[in-house]
């Protein structure tokens, strides 16, 4: 049948007085985020290319000295170019905890998910509401928690001295380790609940058929469960990096000074530090780290879709 | 043989590890409650049962005021951001596919790309300017930015609603001559509303617990309970935290009880 112009042409203004009316519903969303978050994201990509102000803030001029001073450090004596090893050594430090806070959040979350996904389901739910309730706590407060435990005369040290075991307190806090326990206490649950939705899904009849084919135990493990879990795991690692390499009140309340991290080192160029650009570029660095991470995961996730389905 | 069935679920120790897991998470959570109980007057001798620092804290004009400039923002943020979200998950979820959609999804989401502390030194640098100009410094500047990245929390719960949601329900009451808002009001909200419960809900929590983007934000002399709380500790660890600590605890605990009580019984 011949198609009717007035109809296509009907159908077309129809089209778009939806296509209008849906815009008009989500701008006042859009608005808030374009106004209070990219317009923001905007100025601070502008301020890492400024000059820095003598008092904080930015002077107008183009300067690529922002971007220059998250790599280099000029040398006191000879003005000459040294790596800014200052930076670059939290930098690394927040990389590397990060790192180390997802393989930790693996250990102990992968056998937590597995353990909660294989109890008969009516007790499933408690178990993962058990899990839920620290992941919606008050970050702030489970820091102080952790830290409760395991400063001079915390809890730890207490009972480690009651006992005998030692003789003076242990000094753990203000260390890259008392961050690394602070960021997997804090961010374990990202780890358990993807890994959870994902062993959830998985059918036992297809480990049964590799038993009953006399594959040993860490044959199945390592051949069937372990590759219909690793969305989640893949998953849950995103999830607990990302917060971890952007981390700011966990590492500020257990690192001090002494185990400043990534979001510290931004804080402190806009506090005491008064270098906005060096800020301003070290903000913008770790941005892109971020969002690069989470589109290689999505690219990722969007090719098992096609090879699965 | 009256030998034990053969069980694939499971792995021998991890078991093990889940217990020593949630005692992990649990244990220091306890020992923080338990010190807020206690009567002592320096933290860590154990004197008695007492709630003297809850009564030193309710006695706190400071922490007064910060708890209901919480409670005043995390209301006003959750309630906008989940207004703003309904409409938005609205435009995007259903009917036929228009023009820039993918686009509206990725700028609802776009709070949820960049780090918290970035988000909060950008607004923070951008506010400034803004203060200086109108001079006002009320808690608009707190709700506003709260609301921003609320939005995308109170998004995915709706969203996920709307998504399992019948059109035909729709289109039956417009065959009915139901105007689109009749339609809207008596068809599609009531269906809607477990979605924006959940929603309002999860915003909320997540406005009540924010410290870096509020204490940035924040004007000179403003508190809420986290930014106050941060403050205190800079200082010392005193019971007074402890027992701040353990009423956001209770109140995160009974925000996700009701949630989670609430969404079991709809099933």
């Amino acid at each position: 049948m011949p198609r009717n112009p007035t109809a296509a042409a009907n159908e077309s203004a129809v089209m778009r007085a939806e296509t209008r009316r849906r815009w008009s519903l989500a701008l006042p969303a859009l608005t808030v985020i374009t106004l209070c978050s990219i317009l923001p994201l905007g100025v601070m990509v502008a301020y890492s290319f400024m000059e820095a102000g003598q008092y904080g803030n930015v002077q107008w001029g183009f300067s690529l000295e922002g971007w220059r001073a998250v790599f280099l450090d000029r040398d006191f004596f000879d003005d000459s170019y040294i790596p800014a090893t200052a930076h670059l050594t939290i930098l690394a430090r927040s990389i590397l905890l990060a790192l180390a806070t997802t393989a930790l959040t693996f250990v102990f979350g992968i056998p937590t998910a597995w353990f909660i996904a294989t109890r008969p389901p009516a007790t499933r739910a408690y178990w993962m509401f058990l899990i839920t309730v620290p992941f919606w706590t008050n970050l702030l407060v489970r820091t102080i928690a952790i830290q409760e435990v395991i400063r001079a005369d915390g809890t730890l040290n207490r009972l480690l001295l009651a006992t005998g075991l030692i003789d003076e307190p242990l000094q753990m806090m203000f260390t890259n380790g008392a961050v690394l326990v602070g960021m997997t206490y804090v961010y374990l649950p990202l780890m358990v609940l993807p890994v959870y939705a994902a062993i959830e899904k998985f059918d036992f009849r297809l480990a049964e058929a590799a038993y009953d084919l006399h594959a040993s135990r860490l044959y199945c493990l390592r051949r069937v469960v372990l590759p219909l879990m690793w969305p989640g795991i893949v998953a849950g690692s995103i999830l607990v990096f990302i917060p971890a390499l952007g981390a700011y009140v966990t590492p500020r309340l257990m690192g001090g000074g002494r185990a400043m991290m990534w979001g510290n080192l931004i804080d402190l160029q806009f506090g005491q530090g008064r270098n906005w650009p060096l800020g301003a570029a070290l903000s913008i660095t770790l941005t892109l780290v971020v969002v690069g991470a989470m589109v290689w995961y999505a690219r990722r996730a969007a090719k098992g879709a096609e090879t699965n389905g | 043989m009256a030998n034990k069935r053969f069980d694939v679920t499971h792995v021998p120790g991890a078991a093990t590890i889940a217990i020593v897991t949630f005692l992990a998470l649990y244990i220091p959570v306890l020992i923080l409650v338990v010190n807020a109980f206690n009567g002592s007057d320096t933290a860590g001798w154990w004197e008695g049962l007492s709630l003297r620092w809850f009564a030193a804290a309710l006695d706190n004009a400071a922490f007064r005021s910060a708890a209901l400039n919480s409670v005043i923002v995390a209301l006003a943020a959750a309630l906008l951001s989940t207004c703003l979200a309904t409409a938005a998950a609205l435009a995007v979820t259903r009917g036929r596919q228009i023009k820039g959609q993918g686009s509206i999804a990725v700028i609802l989401n776009q709070p949820l790309l960049v780090p918290e502390i970035v988000f909060a030194i950008a607004l923070m640098v951008v506010l400034a300017q803004v203060k200086q100009v109108t001079g006002y410094q009320g808690l608009g500047y707190l709700i506003a930015a709260h609301t921003t990245f609320c939005i995308p929390f109170a998004f995915l719960p709706i969203r996920a609603r709307l998504s399992g949601m019948d059109l035909t329900l729709e289109t039956a009451s417009m065959d009915l001559y139901a105007g689109r808002f009749y339609t809207f009001r008596r068809v599609t909200l009531p269906l809607l509303l477990p979605g924006i419960l959940a929603g309002f809900m999860l915003a909320f929590v997540i406005s009540l617990d924010n410290v870096v983007v509020s204490s940035l934000v924040k004007s000179p002399g403003q508190e809420t309970l986290p930014t106050y709380l941060m403050g205190e500790l800079r200082r010392n660890l005193t019971s007074e935290i402890y027992a701040i600590s353990a009423l956001l605890l209770f109140a995160s605990i009974s925000i996700v009880a009701a949630s989670w009580v609430i969404t079991r019984t709809k099933q």
